[in-house]
Protein backbone atom coordinates (compact mmCIF):
# COMPACT_ATOMS: atom_id res chain seq x y z
CA UNK A 1 0.00 0.00 0.00
CA UNK A 2 2.67 2.46 1.01
CA UNK A 3 4.64 1.63 -2.07
CA UNK A 4 1.69 2.26 -4.38
CA UNK A 5 0.90 5.54 -2.62
CA UNK A 6 4.52 6.58 -2.88
CA UNK A 7 4.67 5.92 -6.61
CA UNK A 8 1.29 7.57 -7.22
CA UNK A 9 2.36 10.58 -5.17
CA UNK A 10 5.54 11.00 -7.18
CA UNK A 11 3.58 11.04 -10.45
CA UNK A 12 1.10 13.57 -9.08
CA UNK A 13 3.86 15.86 -7.81
CA UNK A 14 5.67 15.69 -11.17
CA UNK A 15 2.57 16.14 -13.28
CA UNK A 16 0.61 18.72 -11.33
CA UNK A 17 3.48 20.62 -9.78
CA UNK A 18 2.05 20.39 -6.25
CA UNK A 19 3.87 19.88 -2.95
CA UNK A 20 4.19 16.33 -1.67
CA UNK A 21 2.53 17.43 1.57
CA UNK A 22 -0.66 18.32 -0.35
CA UNK A 23 -1.05 14.78 -1.64
CA UNK A 24 -3.08 12.61 0.73
CA UNK A 25 -5.68 9.91 0.19
CA UNK A 26 -8.61 12.31 0.56
CA UNK A 27 -7.24 14.89 -1.88
CA UNK A 28 -9.40 15.43 -4.95
CA UNK A 29 -7.42 15.90 -8.17
CA UNK A 30 -9.68 18.66 -9.41
CA UNK A 31 -10.75 20.40 -6.18
CA UNK A 32 -7.60 20.13 -4.08
CA UNK A 33 -4.74 19.61 -6.51
CA UNK A 34 -5.74 22.04 -9.25
CA UNK A 35 -6.06 19.50 -12.05
CA UNK A 36 -8.36 20.08 -15.01
CA UNK A 37 -10.16 17.24 -16.83
CA UNK A 38 -7.32 16.75 -19.27
CA UNK A 39 -4.77 16.61 -16.43
CA UNK A 40 -6.75 13.77 -14.87
CA UNK A 41 -6.80 11.90 -18.20
CA UNK A 42 -3.04 12.31 -18.42
CA UNK A 43 -2.52 11.18 -14.83
CA UNK A 44 -4.51 8.04 -15.53
CA UNK A 45 -2.38 7.43 -18.63
CA UNK A 46 0.78 7.73 -16.57
CA UNK A 47 -0.58 5.44 -13.88
CA UNK A 48 -1.30 2.88 -16.60
CA UNK A 49 2.31 3.05 -17.72
CA UNK A 50 3.77 3.10 -14.21
CA UNK A 51 1.79 0.07 -13.06
CA UNK A 52 1.61 -1.70 -16.45
CA UNK A 53 -2.16 -1.95 -16.42
CA UNK A 54 -5.04 -0.80 -18.56
CA UNK A 55 -7.65 1.39 -16.90
CA UNK A 56 -10.89 1.44 -18.89
CA UNK A 57 -12.64 4.73 -19.62
CA UNK A 58 -15.50 3.71 -17.32
CA UNK A 59 -13.14 2.97 -14.44
CA UNK A 60 -11.09 6.08 -15.09
CA UNK A 61 -14.17 8.26 -14.72
CA UNK A 62 -14.62 6.99 -11.18
CA UNK A 63 -11.15 8.05 -10.10
CA UNK A 64 -11.57 11.43 -8.45
CA UNK A 65 -9.23 11.37 -5.47
CA UNK A 66 -5.75 10.09 -4.72
CA UNK A 67 -7.36 7.37 -2.58
CA UNK A 68 -9.55 6.26 -5.52
CA UNK A 69 -6.45 5.82 -7.62
CA UNK A 70 -4.50 3.95 -4.94
CA UNK A 71 -7.43 1.65 -4.14
CA UNK A 72 -8.03 0.94 -7.80
CA UNK A 73 -4.40 0.04 -8.39
CA UNK A 74 -4.20 -2.11 -5.26
CA UNK A 75 -7.36 -3.92 -6.36
CA UNK A 76 -5.80 -4.75 -9.71
CA UNK A 77 -2.41 -5.87 -8.48
CA UNK B 1 12.60 19.27 -46.19
CA UNK B 2 9.77 20.41 -43.96
CA UNK B 3 8.83 17.11 -42.34
CA UNK B 4 12.16 15.34 -41.94
CA UNK B 5 11.77 12.30 -39.68
CA UNK B 6 8.09 12.90 -38.90
CA UNK B 7 5.78 9.90 -38.52
CA UNK B 8 2.47 10.25 -40.34
CA UNK B 9 -0.73 8.24 -40.62
CA UNK B 10 -2.94 8.99 -43.63
CA UNK B 11 -6.34 7.27 -43.77
CA UNK B 12 -7.71 6.30 -47.16
CA UNK B 13 -4.27 6.73 -48.70
CA UNK B 14 -4.38 4.07 -51.41
CA UNK B 15 -5.82 6.37 -54.05
CA UNK B 16 -7.22 9.77 -54.94
CA UNK B 17 -6.47 12.74 -52.72
CA UNK B 18 -5.18 10.54 -49.86
CA UNK B 19 -2.53 8.98 -52.06
CA UNK B 20 -1.37 12.40 -53.22
CA UNK B 21 -1.19 13.60 -49.60
CA UNK B 22 0.89 10.57 -48.58
CA UNK B 23 3.33 11.12 -51.45
CA UNK B 24 3.63 14.87 -50.86
CA UNK B 25 4.42 14.45 -47.15
CA UNK B 26 6.92 11.69 -47.95
CA UNK B 27 8.66 13.99 -50.46
CA UNK B 28 9.17 16.39 -47.54
CA UNK B 29 10.85 13.71 -45.46
CA UNK B 30 8.04 12.01 -43.54
CA UNK B 31 7.58 8.29 -42.93
CA UNK B 32 4.06 7.22 -43.81
CA UNK B 33 1.53 4.63 -42.65
CA UNK B 34 -0.72 4.08 -45.67
CA UNK B 35 -4.18 3.08 -44.48
CA UNK B 36 -6.67 1.39 -46.82
CA UNK B 37 -9.81 -0.65 -46.43
CA UNK B 38 -10.42 -2.18 -49.85
CA UNK B 39 -7.69 -1.39 -52.36
CA UNK B 40 -4.78 -3.40 -51.00
CA UNK B 41 -2.83 -3.51 -54.27
CA UNK B 42 -2.98 0.26 -54.70
CA UNK B 43 -2.02 0.81 -51.07
CA UNK B 44 1.05 -1.37 -51.60
CA UNK B 45 1.91 0.62 -54.74
CA UNK B 46 1.67 3.87 -52.79
CA UNK B 47 3.92 2.46 -50.06
CA UNK B 48 6.44 1.20 -52.63
CA UNK B 49 6.60 4.64 -54.20
CA UNK B 50 7.28 6.17 -50.78
CA UNK B 51 10.05 3.65 -50.09
CA UNK B 52 11.68 4.54 -53.41
CA UNK B 53 12.03 8.08 -52.03
CA UNK B 54 14.11 6.60 -49.22
CA UNK B 55 11.40 6.96 -46.61
CA UNK B 56 9.78 4.28 -44.47
CA UNK B 57 6.26 3.16 -45.30
CA UNK B 58 3.85 0.56 -44.00
CA UNK B 59 0.40 -0.41 -45.23
CA UNK B 60 -2.32 -0.84 -42.61
CA UNK B 61 -5.75 -2.25 -43.38
CA UNK B 62 -8.48 -0.79 -41.21
CA UNK B 63 -12.11 0.20 -41.43
CA UNK B 64 -12.03 3.65 -39.81
CA UNK B 65 -15.58 3.23 -38.51
CA UNK B 66 -14.51 0.23 -36.41
CA UNK B 67 -12.97 1.17 -33.06
CA UNK B 68 -10.88 -1.98 -32.63
CA UNK B 69 -9.56 -1.74 -36.22
CA UNK B 70 -8.60 1.88 -35.57
CA UNK B 71 -6.84 1.12 -32.29
CA UNK B 72 -4.83 -1.62 -33.93
CA UNK B 73 -3.93 0.63 -36.85
CA UNK B 74 -2.61 3.33 -34.54
CA UNK B 75 -0.73 0.79 -32.44
CA UNK B 76 0.89 -0.73 -35.54
CA UNK B 77 1.91 2.72 -36.77
CA UNK B 78 3.50 3.69 -33.46
CA UNK B 79 5.24 0.33 -33.29
CA UNK B 80 6.67 0.80 -36.78
CA UNK B 81 7.87 4.39 -36.38
CA UNK B 82 8.28 4.68 -32.59
CA UNK B 83 6.01 7.75 -32.50
CA UNK B 84 3.17 9.49 -34.32
CA UNK B 85 3.43 13.17 -35.22
CA UNK B 86 0.73 13.76 -37.80
CA UNK B 87 -2.69 12.25 -38.50
CA UNK B 88 -4.51 13.02 -41.73
CA UNK B 89 -8.16 11.98 -41.60
CA UNK B 90 -8.89 11.61 -45.27
CA UNK B 91 -10.88 8.36 -45.68
CA UNK B 92 -14.36 8.97 -46.99
CA UNK B 93 -17.15 7.63 -49.16
CA UNK B 94 -20.20 8.98 -50.97
CA UNK B 95 -23.68 7.48 -51.24
CA UNK B 96 -25.45 10.30 -53.05
CA UNK B 97 -29.18 10.58 -53.49
CA UNK B 98 -31.98 13.04 -53.02
CA UNK B 99 -33.25 13.22 -49.47
CA UNK B 100 -36.50 11.56 -50.43
CA UNK B 101 -34.68 8.66 -52.06
CA UNK B 102 -31.87 8.27 -49.54
CA UNK B 103 -31.87 4.96 -47.69
CA UNK B 104 -31.21 4.88 -43.98
CA UNK B 105 -28.23 2.62 -44.67
CA UNK B 106 -26.79 5.24 -47.08
CA UNK B 107 -27.01 7.80 -44.30
CA UNK B 108 -25.45 5.48 -41.72
CA UNK B 109 -22.61 4.28 -43.95
CA UNK B 110 -21.51 7.82 -44.80
CA UNK B 111 -21.85 9.06 -41.22
CA UNK B 112 -19.92 6.09 -39.87
CA UNK B 113 -16.96 6.42 -42.18
CA UNK B 114 -16.83 10.17 -42.82
CA UNK B 115 -17.65 11.46 -39.32
CA UNK B 116 -17.41 8.69 -36.73
CA UNK B 117 -14.19 7.56 -38.41
CA UNK B 118 -12.62 10.96 -37.78
CA UNK B 119 -13.69 10.82 -34.14
CA UNK B 120 -12.29 7.31 -33.62
CA UNK B 121 -8.96 8.04 -35.31
CA UNK B 122 -8.56 11.34 -33.45
CA UNK B 123 -9.34 9.65 -30.13
CA UNK B 124 -6.89 6.85 -30.84
CA UNK B 125 -3.90 9.10 -31.62
CA UNK B 126 -4.55 11.59 -28.83
CA UNK B 127 -2.83 9.53 -26.14
CA UNK B 128 0.44 9.34 -28.04
CA UNK B 129 0.36 12.99 -29.09
CA UNK B 130 -0.45 14.17 -25.55
CA UNK B 131 2.55 12.25 -24.26
CA UNK B 132 4.73 13.78 -26.96
CA UNK B 133 3.32 17.21 -26.12
CA UNK B 134 3.02 17.80 -29.86
CA UNK B 135 0.97 16.65 -32.79
CA UNK B 136 -0.91 17.68 -35.89
CA UNK B 137 -4.35 16.46 -36.84
CA UNK B 138 -5.63 17.44 -40.26
CA UNK B 139 -9.17 16.59 -41.25
CA UNK B 140 -10.33 16.53 -44.84
CA UNK B 141 -13.82 18.05 -44.84
CA UNK B 142 -15.44 19.44 -47.99
CA UNK B 143 -16.65 22.78 -49.27
CA UNK B 144 -20.14 21.27 -49.48
CA UNK B 145 -20.00 20.90 -45.71
CA UNK B 146 -19.91 24.71 -45.63
CA UNK B 147 -22.37 25.54 -48.43
CA UNK B 148 -24.68 22.48 -48.70
CA UNK B 149 -25.26 20.48 -51.86
CA UNK B 150 -28.39 18.93 -53.31
CA UNK B 151 -28.23 15.15 -53.44
CA UNK B 152 -25.62 14.83 -50.69
CA UNK B 153 -27.48 15.26 -47.40
CA UNK B 154 -25.52 12.48 -45.70
CA UNK B 155 -22.13 13.57 -47.05
CA UNK B 156 -22.76 17.25 -46.33
CA UNK B 157 -23.95 16.57 -42.78
CA UNK B 158 -20.89 14.42 -42.10
CA UNK B 159 -18.47 16.97 -43.57
CA UNK B 160 -20.09 19.82 -41.62
CA UNK B 161 -19.78 17.60 -38.55
CA UNK B 162 -16.08 17.24 -39.21
CA UNK B 163 -15.70 21.03 -39.05
CA UNK B 164 -17.39 21.12 -35.62
CA UNK B 165 -15.31 18.19 -34.40
CA UNK B 166 -12.17 19.97 -35.62
CA UNK B 167 -12.97 23.07 -33.57
CA UNK B 168 -13.74 21.08 -30.42
CA UNK B 169 -10.67 18.86 -30.68
CA UNK B 170 -8.58 21.99 -31.28
CA UNK B 171 -9.87 23.54 -28.05
CA UNK B 172 -9.41 20.37 -26.00
CA UNK B 173 -5.90 19.62 -27.19
CA UNK B 174 -4.33 23.05 -27.68
CA UNK B 175 -2.80 23.09 -24.20
CA UNK B 176 -0.89 19.91 -25.07
CA UNK B 177 0.76 21.33 -28.17
CA UNK B 178 -1.56 19.58 -30.59
CA UNK B 179 -3.17 21.54 -33.42
CA UNK B 180 -6.29 20.38 -35.23
CA UNK B 181 -7.37 21.91 -38.52
CA UNK B 182 -9.61 21.03 -41.43
CA UNK B 183 -9.39 21.51 -45.16
CA UNK B 184 -12.52 22.00 -47.24
CA UNK B 185 -11.68 21.06 -50.83
CA UNK B 186 -13.88 22.27 -53.67
CA UNK B 187 -14.25 20.29 -56.88
CA UNK B 188 -11.08 18.25 -57.25
CA UNK B 189 -10.31 16.06 -60.27
CA UNK B 190 -10.45 12.44 -59.12
CA UNK B 191 -11.94 9.21 -60.45
CA UNK B 192 -15.22 10.48 -59.02
CA UNK B 193 -15.37 13.80 -60.87
CA UNK B 194 -13.92 12.31 -64.08
CA UNK B 195 -17.12 10.34 -64.54
CA UNK B 196 -19.35 13.43 -64.53
CA UNK B 197 -20.93 14.51 -67.85
CA UNK B 198 -19.32 17.51 -69.60
CA UNK B 199 -22.30 19.80 -69.07
CA UNK B 200 -22.17 19.16 -65.33
CA UNK B 201 -18.46 19.99 -65.31
CA UNK B 202 -19.10 23.19 -67.26
CA UNK B 203 -21.81 24.12 -64.77
CA UNK B 204 -19.32 23.61 -61.96
CA UNK B 205 -16.69 25.76 -63.63
CA UNK B 206 -19.07 28.72 -63.72
CA UNK B 207 -19.19 28.65 -59.92
CA UNK B 208 -15.39 28.67 -59.52
CA UNK B 209 -13.76 32.13 -59.76
CA UNK B 210 -10.37 30.59 -60.58
CA UNK B 211 -12.13 28.81 -63.48
CA UNK B 212 -10.61 25.36 -63.16
CA UNK B 213 -11.17 22.22 -61.15
CA UNK B 214 -8.66 21.63 -58.38
CA UNK B 215 -5.89 19.03 -58.55
CA UNK B 216 -5.23 16.52 -55.74
CA UNK B 217 -1.88 18.28 -55.34
CA UNK B 218 -3.69 21.53 -54.43
CA UNK B 219 -5.04 19.70 -51.39
CA UNK B 220 -1.77 17.87 -50.65
CA UNK B 221 0.17 21.16 -50.59
CA UNK B 222 -2.30 22.57 -48.08
CA UNK B 223 -1.95 19.48 -45.90
CA UNK B 224 1.81 19.96 -46.03
CA UNK B 225 1.40 23.53 -44.81
CA UNK B 226 -0.84 22.48 -41.91
CA UNK B 227 1.52 19.61 -41.04
CA UNK B 228 4.64 21.78 -41.03
CA UNK B 229 6.09 24.26 -38.54
CA UNK B 230 4.95 27.08 -40.83
CA UNK B 231 1.39 26.73 -39.49
CA UNK B 232 2.24 26.41 -35.81
CA UNK B 233 0.00 29.32 -34.74
CA UNK B 234 -3.09 28.03 -36.58
CA UNK B 235 -5.62 25.73 -34.91
CA UNK B 236 -9.34 25.03 -35.17
CA UNK B 237 -9.53 26.47 -38.66
CA UNK B 238 -11.07 25.23 -41.88
CA UNK B 239 -9.13 26.26 -44.98
CA UNK B 240 -11.22 26.48 -48.14
CA UNK B 241 -9.18 25.14 -51.05
CA UNK B 242 -11.81 25.63 -53.70
CA UNK B 243 -10.69 28.19 -56.26
CA UNK B 244 -12.78 30.82 -54.50
CA UNK B 245 -16.17 29.08 -54.65
CA UNK B 246 -17.05 30.07 -51.10
CA UNK B 247 -15.78 33.34 -49.63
Amino acid sequence: MADVLERVTKIIVDRLGVEESQVNLEASFKDDLGADSLDVVELVMELEDEFSMEISDDDAEKIGTVGDAVNYINGKM
Amino acid sequence: MKLHGKAVLVTGASRGIGREIALELAREGADIAVNYSGSEQRAIETAEEIKRMGRQAIVVKADVSDASDVEKMVKDTIQAFGKLDILVNNAGITRDNLLMRMKESDWDDVMNINLKGVFLCTKAVTRQMMKQRSGRIINISSIVGVMGNAGQANYVAAKAGVIGLTKTAAKELASRGITVNAIAPGFITTDMTDKLPDEVKEGMLKTIPLARLGEPSDIAKTVLFLASEDSRYITGQTLHVDGGMVM
